[in-house]
């Protein structure tokens, strides 16, 4: 792989993929080549569940600005959240 | 290069098999050859980061019409079966495949091309983006290439910061055992590797006297090869496969046509 950069944690909770809903273990986050996205690099996320195999996975290829914005929106929405 | 006329018959065999790689583990790989009894020179080809997906396959085809016998093998075999970009996906959150199977994989399939009785017993190597850096890496650590083929293969150059357990040598590093002619294609807008780790590379291959050819095209990045993407450079891939094929000629020797 050209980067190299991947972060990955363990997670749990429910990914929605080609064969419908299975369990996540893990997400990988990468700043890489995408696939599809008409980027030469992207900000990568892939939830996954290698257990279930390769197929097992929701992915997404966003640019920068947009993957920050992500996290922005999920931070912002988790602190709404827990705050009630 | 072969002249090409619109009277020439044409053929082409072109299949997945099965061949032992690394350790002799069987893996599978894609296999194209022209039809005819050559005898053709070879070419590994190491498919990149995105997978061993159907622009490796048109790659493959390629070398067969321009004469060679050509293989691709699944560097990823290993990590299992899924689409093209699910395995990436898998290989990328492992930590990458690593360098000792590649190396393995790539050496052991251009010793299943020069066994076969259509060999020249000539081979080359290429590979882009990973396998650019992959392609300079199997030709320093083996001696069974005769020419070998870097497309802007990025972290040949790798801090010891960016070493990890799948890939805990830099390239550059082992530069003085290259066994081969190098031809390096490179763009200048590319952020791996930068023009800048293309000059430290350079200027190790002087320091050894390696017989190398690098070509660096401005307005191009990374891939420009690559014509489903917005990274390809039209100018600069239709130049660079000419220069690839007259590197590989000069160096493998006459490529067939299969008549």
């Amino acid at each position: 792989m050209c980067t190299g950069i991947v972060e990955t944690a363990e997670v749990s909770g429910s990914g929605k993929g080609s064969q419908g809903w299975f369990k996540l273990q893990q997400i990988n986050v990468s700043y890489d080549h995408p696939v599809d996205a008409a980027l030469e690099h992207a900000l990568n996320i892939d939830f996954v569940n290698p257990t279930e195999g390769p197929s097992a996975r929701v992915a997404v290829e966003l640019n920068p600005d947009s993957a920050r914005k992500l996290v922005d929106a999920i931070l912002t929405a988790l602190a709404r959240g827990e705050k009630r | 290069m072969h002249p090409y006329t619109t009277d020439m018959y044409e053929g082409m065999l072109a299949e997945t098999i099965m061949l032992p790689g690394h350790n002799g583990e069987i893996i599978n790989a894609y296999y194209a050859r022209p039809l005819g009894p050559g005898p053709f020179p070879g070419v590994v080809l190491i498919h990149h980061m995105p997978g061993w997906d159907e622009l490796y396959r048109e790659f493959t085809r390629k070398f067969a019409h321009h004469g060679y016998l050509a293989i691709s093998p699944n560097i990823y075999f290993r990590f299992g079966h899924g689409s093209p970009d699910d395995m990436s996906a898998k290989v990328r959150g492992s930590g990458g495949v690593p360098d000792v199977s590649v190396v393995g994989d790539i050496d052991a399939s251009a010793h299943y091309l020069k066994s076969l009785p259509l060999s020249n017993g000539k081979s080359g190597v290429f590979g882009t983006c990973s396998g650019g850096r992959q392609a300079f890496l199997v030709a320093c650590r083996t001696k069974t290439f005769d020419a070998a083929v870097n497309c802007w293969g990025g972290n040949v150059v790798q801090p010891k910061e960016k070493l990890t357990p799948a890939q805990p040598v830099a390239p550059i590093d082992f530069t003085k055992d290259l066994s081969c002619p190098l031809l390096g294609l490179f763009g200048e807008e590319d952020k791996n590797p930068t023009p800048e780790s293309v000059r430290l590379l350079e200027e190790e291959l002087k320091k050894y006297g390696k017989n190398y050819e690098f070509h660096m095209y401005p307005g191009a990045g990374h891939g420009f090869f690559y014509y489903p993407s917005v990274s390809y450079r039209p100018e600069a891939a239709v130049d660079g496969w000419k220069k690839m094929f007259t590197f590989f000629e000069k160096h493998l020797g006459t490529p067939g046509r299969g008549r």
